[in-house]
């Protein structure tokens, strides 16, 4: 019996949100007496330090697969059943998301997505999730005995107490893809908006696409990314992939600030979780300051340029 | 298609927290699904098919079926039970999906925002899946996705039958018109039992965010003190 966590490669290297997976992945093995395995699709050069994060074997995978949602996830598959996984655990990325449900129907298993706490383990097997867009958790019981679980980005910490890790190797294979990958483009370097610790946001108040140096300029001093409001996006000022809110993207940082948005309750929804919020709003009476931890009430075009000011001192 | 409360809906729960409630909730079509909906309408309309509607849930959610017949859709289908999770529902829709060439869902449904049938469906029918598409084109028996990836965008493209997850900027929603409207009421909706499955997963109880403490003001005219309180007191930058 054992608890796998998948790793996510990005740049050859490893990504910070399955550094979070080992370490809950270890918790939750230790709780139950089973061994926690980190599995890699490809060898790096740091591999062996995955143990460092909690992993009790680190493997690295071998198989001639192209890396496409249908066999990535048979690959996994064939190794959690080599395996004898009783727990999987995957970042609630893009990428966790499109394997996690696939693996869920090869290993027979119940699957949770958007998973906020350590399972507790008390007569039966209980997670935490994010439902409602961020305006309500749900408790919910999986009941098979293998299951799936991808968890949010930003939600548990790292602890890298533990030690390297030999790497082992272990041969997987899957059927030949039906897809065809054509192109990838990544912006090399970029955070994705889920896993940002820090993200900049900004509204209709910054009053149109041409002013958007100002945010981008505060979020590169704060090492953030930025984000916009649905109305923003709409109107095309900024591309959709930057839209936080009920029917954008759900993020958690530790710091998200808003600037120029009232705060609707769709765009609450969907940054609610963040650690610390601060909104920047001309209007005293914009909803965001009755969920924001700390407000400034003025114009962003005067307050912009003393943060950045204050930044570069 | 899921069915589900209006965006706008202030989440609260009954029974102990047990369940969600529906008291004075407008419900809609789930927003991904309506973009699923109409891209499908296109590339149908494009190509001489045709567009199935699918629901899992009660007949109160028929309306809800009748807005996408008057959208355009062909002809629909209702599976006869309350959905319990994704694997409930993927499984009931993997019962009759066969003979399609494209089955589409939303990227995730507003209220559960689980974003697993689609994956699940792949599975289940063993064809290729495509999460979280912005494009789809159709041409010589190949269907072409461009999919949002973690720091990007992916282009991939495969054979029918395949199943994709639709993204904002798929396309702008259909608005029915009234001949549409009056053409829906006429349009089959088949109603099919639920195959029986074994549970994966039960919600046994719900949770609303704890609310803010309060917001601490900063003197616009002394922004730098955000700075300083971020840097010094609360060390996140």
């Amino acid at each position: 019996m054992s608890v796998i966590v998948f790793v996510e490669i990005d740049n050859q290297q490893y990504k910070k949100s399955s550094l979070e997976a080992i370490s809950y992945g270890k918790k939750i093995a230790q709780t139950m007496g089973i061994s926690c395995i980190a599995l890699s699709l490809d060898t790096l050069s740091d591999t062996a330090t995955l143990g460092t994060y909690g992993a009790d074997r680190v493997i690295s995978l071998s198989h001639n697969a192209a890396f496409t949602s249908d066999n990535s996830a048979q690959l996994l598959a064939d190794a959690c059943k080599q395996l004898s996984a009783q727990i999987v655990v995957v970042s609630n990325t893009y990428t966790g998301k499109s394997l996690a449900p696939r693996l869920a129907v090869a290993l027979d298993a119940s699957l949770a997505t958007n998973v906020i706490s350590l399972p507790d383990t008390n007569g039966g097997f209980k997670v935490k999730r994010g439902v409602f867009s961020g305006k309500a958790f749900a408790y919910t019981d999986l009941s098979k005995s293998t299951k799936v679980l991808a968890i949010t980005p930003n939600t548990f910490d790292i602890d890298n107490s533990g030690s390297s890790a030999t790497v082992e190797t272990l041969a997987v294979s899957a059927e030949a893809s039906k897809i065809s990958i054509d192109k990838s483009d990544k912006e090399m370097g970029k955070v994705p908006l889920t896993e940002a610790e820090i993200v900049i946001s900004a509204g209709r108040g910054l009053k149109g696409p041409e002013n958007w140096n100002l945010i981008e300029e505060l979020a590169d001093l704060m090492g953030a990314a930025t984000a916009c409001s649905k109305p923003v996006s709409d109107m095309g000022w900024r591309p959709h992939a930057e839209h936080v809110g009920q029917t954008g993207i759900t993020i958690k940082p530790n710091l998200y600030v808003a600037i120029g948005i009232s705060g609707a309750i769709q765009h609450l929804a969907g940054v609610s979780s963040s650690k610390t919020i601060v909104a920047i709003n001309k209007d005293p009476e914009a909803p965001f300051f009755k969920a924001a931890d700390y407000g400034i009430v003025g114009d962003a075009f005067e307050v912009i340029p003393q943060l950045i000011h204050a930044l570069k001192n | 298609m899921s069915v589900v409360p209006d965006t706008t809906t202030k989440i609260t729960f009954t029974e102990n927290n047990t369940l969600f409630n529906k008291d004075g909730v407008q419900f809609i079509i789930n927003p991904y699904d309506e973009l699923a909906i109409t891209r499908g309408l296109e590339l149908a309309e494009a190509n001489s098919g045709s567009v199935t509607v699918v629901h899992v849930g009660p007949a109160e959610n028929e309306a809800s079926i009748r807005k996408a017949l008057s959208m355009g859709v062909t002809d629909s289908i209702r599976i006869d039970a309350l959905a319990i999770d994704a694997q409930f529902v993927a499984e009931q829709i993997a019962e009759i999906a066969h003979g399609y060439d494209l089955i589409l869902t939303g990227r995730e449904s507003i209220d559960y925002n689980g974003g697993a049938v689609c994956g699940l469906l792949g599975a289940l029918l063993n064809i290729p899946s495509a999460n979280v598409v912005t494009e789809i084109n159709y041409a010589d028996g190949t269907f072409s996705f461009t999919r949002d990836i973690d720091g990007g965008r992916e282009m991939m493209s495969c054979k029918g039958p395949v199943v994709a997850s639709a993204q904002k900027d798929l396309c702008e929603p259909r608005i029915p018109n009234m001949r549409g409207i009056m053409a829906a009421r006429t349009k089959p909706l088949q109603i099919v039992s639920p195959k029986t499955i074994v549970n994966a997963s039960q919600v046994s109880s719900y949770e609303s965010p704890a609310p803010k403490s309060g917001v601490k003001l900063i003197d616009p005219s002394n922004a730098q003190e955000l700075i300083h309180i971020l840097r010094n007191e609360l060390k996140v930058i």
